[in-house]
């Protein structure tokens, strides 16, 4: 088994999530985070996935993801060339001095300094493991995590790569000629 | 300014611009406001007695035509009776349109009456769906709907319109420009991979062309042909694909596959290259996978990237349109056999040996008529420029073995859902999408009870088809699995229906001709009475023995080296160095 983070480009449009989710839960792929939000491009949205696969599958899952029409790309955000980050906001039972100091190792910040304090952490997932068990002496009451997050790194983005890899053209560019322009008259 | 035309004229207005000229359904609340501009349409509507029917008619139409097929229901149970065409649709990638009412948008969600979330419903069993709730949506809707389902790996597409949006004002546009930025087809291997493929080819002593239902969705039979013939392999043709290659063709080993034959199945196995066309490794064709052609490198080509590697690893993918593919391999294919052609006498010598040594074949009972002999003889006198349609069970397998078939859309079949109940609807699609053509439904009688109503529609419709029940008063199929793995123990699958239903008196009752044939000596006459009738569809109830099995047998699981050619008989391997 390894673990794989994909980044997804989807259409921005209703169910879209339901049918990426059906696919899955179809095909008996394990999910281990998905995070959903909106890219520079309103019409587009971005899912990043996280699985749990083995050997070949990686290849089948991309496959059967392009497959529904709503997708548009699909990159493998590899650990040494992309850059990862998931959100972790806790609540504390207690406080004390050292909190502070406990909390700033792993960059992370108070948010919320009442009687039960809320710490909001940006990291990695093991980073954010390690915080954790460092908290453990301050009772965690409540915890919620973000899903990974995840850009590749350098100049070339996701959009870039759709159109490069497939022969698309930027949609804006009213020059370009190419599959969406192509007509229904047959 | 264009003029301003309601959601459903906009509907109908596409679908005519779209190119439809038939569909199959049934009006009911939500759908209503469609069924007043269908009425001044030039679409016909043919109005059907389940939605299932209008589903399954859709696709027999698309089969037999190659057309996109359409079938039209309401909201709610109409639109759910839809899912089982529409899931059989997609796992034979058969290229149909479903167009449902649904609940007003404002309705949407709130759980109002024949209210169906038929969109998250489909979503598994479609190729694509929309939920409608604009009617300014409505052309480019349908114009994606046609285009999805028609291109690339065909499928079904439905098209969910909430009644609103059928009764509010537009204006009809169609779409100039195509705006599907996730659907991109790859039409034309790469080079490279063409290059490969022939060089695999040249090498290989035991080839195989494994040909699939993708040939047939390709339209390249022509190009099957000529491949087949250059190289000299033989050929086998899956359950989808009877009639992609004639089976009066020498190099034709016949059906792989747990009823294929002994050469067919045995070319598979003992095979080293599999020149996969438009297949895709269904366990009904490998037995047990990890046992299946061991010894085998695999070219793959199918227009679907996901198909590659799915079941079986490929050394070679050519993912695009067969056709295309197939005339870019043969020229590479003679630059290769220029150097050096492979003899492939020996393979022959081999396999033709098994060809000859197990042919098909059954035993005529001494109580009883063999349905074997009743298809056999259906598919003798009608001929191979008849379309015959079948069910799921016993009935399918020995129509698919003992047709002779040599043109392609000549056979249609649920091959991948296997829905009991498909052939009468789908003959139905098929007789009307083809009306100069004979169109035989074979059918089983447990099938025959599921779907029969539609004979009704055929005899006020003229559409004359000819249904040819194999009566054995039994599930044969499941009864056959009984008595090889049950101990005998018919739990459950014996259906009485020697006269309950009388199926002569059923059929009359529904406007159709009524025969019944139960004697060897009849059945030649009954089946030519048959072919006489062609104003009105006629139904022949052919009492059939009850213990015919379909031979050969690969049992569910099991390697395909364990075919069994009888109850307890494997081919005597001794004489065959394989």
């Amino acid at each position: 088994m390894a673990i794989h983070t994909l980044s997804v480009l989807v259409e921005n449009s209703p169910g879209v999530l339901a049918r990426v989710a059906a696919l899955f839960s179809r095909r008996g792929y394990n999910i281990d985070s998905l995070a959903v939000g909106p890219t520079e491009d309103p019409k587009i949205s971005r899912m990043t996935i996280v699985l749990n696969l083995e050997g070949h599958a990686l290849d089948q899952v991309s496959a059967q993801l392009f497959k529904l029409i709503n997708v548009i790309g699909i990159q493998e955000m590899r650990a040494d060339e992309s850059y990862e980050r998931e959100l972790l906001l806790v609540k504390v039972a207690k406080k004390d001095a050292n909190l502070s100091s406990v909390v700033a190792t792993y960059g992370a910040q108070i948010v919320d300094d009442g009687e039960t304090p809320i710490i909001e952490a940006v990291a990695e997932s093991d980073q954010l493991e390690a915080l954790l068990k460092d908290l453990s002496s301050y009772k965690v009451i409540e915890l919620v995590q973000s899903g990974v997050i995840a850009l590749e790194k350098g100049k070339m983005t996701l959009s870039d790569r759709v159109r490069l890899e497939t022969g698309l053209s930027n949609p804006e560019d009213p020059n370009s000629a190419d599959a969406l322009t192509a007509d229904y008259q047959n | 300014m264009s003029e301003q035309v309601t959601g459903a004229k906009s509907l109908v207005m596409s679908l005519e611009r779209a190119g439809v000229d038939v569909m199959f359904g049934i009006p009911g609340g939500a759908i209503l406001p469609a069924y007043d501009p269908i009425f001044d349409s030039s679409i016909r509507h043919i109005l059907v007695r389940h939605e299932q029917g209008a589903g399954h008619a859709a696709t027999g139409y698309a089969q037999a035509t190659g057309r996109v097929g359409v079938c039209i229901a309401t909201s709610g149970p109409g639109a759910t009776n839809l899912v089982t065409p529409l899931a059989d649709a997609h796992m034979d990638s058969v290229p149909i349109v479903a167009i449902t009412g649904q609940v007003p948008s404002a309705a949407i969600g709130t759980d109002a009456f024949q209210e169906a979330d038929i969109r998250g419903v489909t979503m598994p069993v479609t190729k694509h769906n929309y939920l409608i709730t604009d009617p300014a949506d409505i052309p480019e809707a349908i114009a994606e709907a046609f285009y999805i389902a028609g291109t690339g790996r065909p499928g079904p597409v439905l098209v969910d319109i909430a009644k609103d949006a059928l009764q509010k004002m537009t204006t009809f546009a169609w779409p100039k420009q195509r705006a599907l930025a996730g659907y991109r087809l790859q039409l034309d291997a790469e080079n490279e991979a063409i290059r490969d493929a022939a060089r695999l080819i040249a090498e290989s002593k035991k080839p195989v062309l494994y040909v699939g239902g993708g040939i047939i969705k390709s339209n390249a039979t022509k190009e099957l042909f000529a491949l087949a013939e250059l190289t000299g392999a033989p050929v086998v043709t899956t359950l989808m694909a009877r009639g992609a290659f004639p089976d009066s063709h020498p190099l034709h080993l016949g059906m792989p596959g747990m009823h294929g034959t002994v050469a067919a199945v045995t070319a598979l196995q003992k095979a080293d290259l599999l020149i996969t066309l438009g297949a895709r490794f269904d366990d009904r064709v490998t037995g047990k996978l990890s046992t299946f052609a061991v010894n085998a490198k695999v070219i793959h080509a199918d227009i679907d990237p996901a198909e590659i590697g799915k079941n079986r690893f490929a050394d070679v993918a050519l993912i695009g349109d067969l056709k295309r593919n197939i005339i870019a391999l043969i020229p590479a294919l003679k630059d290769e056999f220029a150097k050096e052609k492979p003899d492939l006498s020996p393979w022959w010598k081999q396999m033709g040996g098994l060809r000859q040594t197990y042919p098909l074949g059954y035993d005529h009972p001494t109580d009883g008529l063999s349905p074997q002999y009743v298809i056999e003889r259906i598919g003798a006198i009608s001929g191979p420029d008849s379309i015959y349609c079948a069910g799921v069970g016993q009935h399918q397998m020995w129509a698919s073995q003992f047709i002779k078939y040599e043109n392609p859309r000549t056979w249609l079949n649920s091959g991948g859902l296997g829905t009991m109940g498909y052939a009468v609807p789908a003959a139905m699609g098929a007789k009307v999408g083809m009306p100069d053509t004979t169109v035989w439904a074979i059918d089983g009688d447990g099938c025959f009870q599921m779907t029969n109503q539609e004979l009704v529609t055929c005899a006020i419709n003229k559409i004359p088809i000819k249904v040819a029940i194999i009566n054995n008063e039994s599930l044969g199929m499941v009864r056959q699995w009984q008595t090889l793995f049950y101990s005998s123990r018919y739990s459950n699958t014996d259906l009485h229906s020697k006269r309950i239903p009388d199926f002569v008196k059923l059929a009359d009752a529904m406007g159709c001709v009524g025969l019944r044939c139960e004697s060897k000596e009849d059945v030649d006459a009954t089946i030519k009475e048959a072919m006489s009738i062609n104003d009105a569809p006629v139904v022949i109830d052919f009492g059939v023995h009850r213990d015919a099995m379909v031979w050969p047998m690969v049992a569910a699981g099991t390697s395909n080296d364990e075919i069994m050619i009888a109850r307890e008989m494997a081919p005597d391997w001794g004489s065959q160095e394989l």
